[in-house]
């Protein structure tokens, strides 16, 4: 750890939603040029962070710091603006429109002014073109539907739509949980571009295979408070699979199968001797 | 494509053959209005065989045809934006017979200006689009229920009005206020009268007994629906308050993150559809000369079949324009088809039923197959 400042900072935010506490206390420093991974099982508060990120949620608590500055987003459009970019699961993606149309949604680029304002769908087709080629995905014909396109090569238009408009930090939803693996790799290769790029990323995921190329630390959330952040040389890819899983539990319920397992197996031999003597019933009448 | 200089214009190559096999044909049938052009054609073809001998598709014929796809079309246009938008506005066909009586009572018993009671009307259109809007958006309603309600609401008030101030449900004589007002002149008439009087001496287009041709014009009603049709495709494909409806209609969470104004857009495209109700009505009015409140009754479900059978998705996010002006046109063409061909007339709405499943069918078949289109 350098003496760098970073992109975004939490210190000490609770969020309380009425009487329930969904996240105490937590601090987690992110640096431009880096991947935070943010670990945790359902339930971990993972969501309830990235909305207060993201200006969804108000911190009860504590305090975001953007760039060294105390900040307070009122809404999602704030933390836009303040180039806080984030893409939710559901990607905010219209299957029946085409590609471009989606890439700028809200955003389009005009030609003209007064009533002869229009967009330049010429600009704006190179554009979403050239963006999706920068990261490898070869848009045969930008005005085709994004329901077209495979989930992974969707969540790269709306990661590469966040990125165009000029996001500095980039927070990442599960961005490969519904993916095959060749698609989640195309995610995965593009989450390291955007880390070179220089831009701090927040990657959420539950795939501790698809965190440990890419991930520069890993912060682990667990019943809303924060495990401990750890940098990625400092740990090896089982310690942090055994602290996401819950090493322990998952050592019980390895035990709780082999239980299942052996019950079965004798259940089986039971009703085979049953049915047996259900035939050699029905034999005898 | 292909004089793109990157680095990856190698190794893209294959794929860029992959785009040759997406033929011109693939893309007109992925287009929303396809299926509508195609049925235009096939009801054309029929009648044109059908009908042949009769007048139907004569001057006066023509006309005739495109007057009733006119009037239809002009609020099928607006439906279809909406539609788009992800909504419905059941509430047309009433705002057609309040704008009427709005329009003829001031004029006729209180003597307003006919320039002043259209005003009247359109303030009144624009403020009914508003809260149908608003409804929608801040109770989170589905619209067609808050537009049922309007449905009701509006009729109601026409008739309510109307009886109150004149003890009557019809008002007559607006004709007489027509002459000298620049405004009514809008709405009223027909143009290119010259062009016509000039076909006619050269003998292009047939004459009456006076000399004059049996077609004088072209109804001003046409007119507005070729303009809302075109100023409608040329919001829809080129402008960024286009792409909203699109995406508003697509999916108005999606849309809101990304920084669309959802519910503008809605508020917006509610008080285009009562004000394209009010055109109706002024053109109504100005034709006939009178207005009635029971006008404009069952109009919100014609527009609806129109812009159905045009290729709009009725969950939204999908559809055009041009479909919609085209659904209205097959709709002109069964009606006054069916009077020129002589069947009983009573046929035309199981018609018409019929055709709005066939076309949503065939939509939906079209709508999968450009979604396969990869």
């Amino acid at each position: 750890m350098s003496e760098r400042m970073p992109m975004i900072e939490m210190r000490n935010v609770s969020k309380h939603f009425g009487s329930v506490i969904a996240l105490s206390g937590i601090s987690m420093e992110v640096y431009a040029g880096e991947v935070m991974c943010l670990l945790g099982d359902n339930g971990a508060g993972k969501s309830t962070l990235i909305k207060t990120l993201s200006g969804v949620h108000q911190p009860t608590h504590g305090e975001l710091l953007l760039g060294g500055e105390p900040t307070r987003f009122k809404s999602p459009a704030y933390a836009l603006d303040a180039g806080i970019a984030t893409v939710f699961q559901d990607l905010a993606m219209i299957p029946l429109m085409s590609i471009t149309r989606n890439f700028f949604m809200g955003r389009e680029p005009t030609v003209g002014w007064g009533p002869t304002k229009r967009i330049d769908w010429k600009y704006a087709d190179r554009i979403a073109k050239q963006e999706m080629a920068k990261i490898g995905i070869d848009v045969r014909d930008p005005s085709q539907p994004v329901g077209t396109l495979s989930g992974g090569e969707r969540q790269c238009v709306a990661i590469a739509r966040a990125v165009y408009f000029g996001a500095k930090v980039l927070i990442l939803d599960e961005p490969t949980s519904a993916l095959g693996v060749k698609q989640a790799s195309v995610v995965l290769r593009y989450i390291a571009k955007a880390r070179a790029d220089g831009l701090a990323v927040i990657f959420i995921t539950h795939n501790v295979h698809h965190a440990f190329p890419v991930a520069d630390a890993f912060t682990l959330l667990s019943r809303g408070g924060s495990l401990g952040t750890f940098r990625k040389e400092e740990t090896t890819r089982e310690e942090v699979l055994n602290m996401m899983a819950g090493g322990a539990e998952l050592e019980s319920l390895d035990a709780e199968l082999a239980e299942f397992q052996r019950s079965d197996s004798e259940r089986k031999t039971d009703a085979g001797d049953s049915d047996a003597s259900g035939t050699r019933l029905a034999a005898g009448q | 494509m292909k004089s793109n200089p990157s680095p990856q214009a190698d190794a893209a190559e294959p794929q860029d053959e992959r785009i040759q096999k997406v033929s011109f044909w693939k893309k007109a049938l992925s287009r929303p209005e396809f299926g509508a052009l195609a049925g235009t054609v096939l009801v054309l073809a029929f009648f044109i065989v059908a009908s042949s001998g009769t007048g139907m598709f004569t001057p006066a014929g023509i006309l005739n045809f495109l007057e009733v796809a006119a009037q239809l079309g002009i609020i099928a246009t607006a439906a279809s934006l909406l539609m788009i938008g992800g909504e419905f506005d059941l509430s047309i066909g009433s705002m057609i017979g309040l704008a009427g009586i709005l329009i003829a009572i001031p004029a006729v018993e209180y003597g307003w200006p006919l320039w002043a009671a259209i005003l009247l009307a359109f303030c009144c259109a624009a403020l009914v689009g508003w809260i149908n809007g608003n409804l929608v958006n801040k109770t989170g309603l589905p619209s067609f229920i808050v537009t049922l309600g309007f449905l009701f609401i509006l009729r109601g008030m026409a008739i309510g009005v109307s009886r109150l101030l004149t003890g009557r449900t019809q008002v007559g004589g607006v004709h007489d206020h027509i002459p000298g007002d620049w405004f009514a002149a809008l709405f009223s008439g027909e143009v290119a009268t010259g062009l016509f009087a000039w076909m006619a001496s050269q003998g292009w287009i047939a004459t009456n007994f006076a000399g004059n041709p049996v077609v004088t014009g072209i109804p001003v009603s046409i007119v507005w629906w070729l303009a809302l049709t075109a100023l409608a495709t040329w919001v829809l494909l080129c402008t960024p308050y286009g792409n909203w409806i699109f995406a508003s209609g697509g999916d108005a969470n999606a849309a809101r993150n990304s920084g669309v104004p959802v519910h503008r857009v809605k508020i917006s495209l509610f008080m285009f559809t009562a004000f394209s109700a009010t055109i109706f009505a002024c053109l109504q009015v100005m034709d006939t000369g009178s207005a009635d409140t029971i006008r404009g009754l069952l109009k919100e479900l014609e527009a609806i079949i129109a812009v159905v059978i045009g290729g709009a998705l009725l969950t939204g996010g999908y559809g055009s324009a041009i479909g919609a002006a085209l659904g209205a046109l097959i709709f002109g063409l069964v009606q006054m088809g069916i009077f020129y061909t002589g069947v009983n007339t009573d046929w035309f709405q199981v018609f018409l039923g019929v055709m709005l499943l066939v076309a949503v069918l065939f939509n939906n078949f079209m709508r999968k197959k450009a979604m396969e289109a990869k």
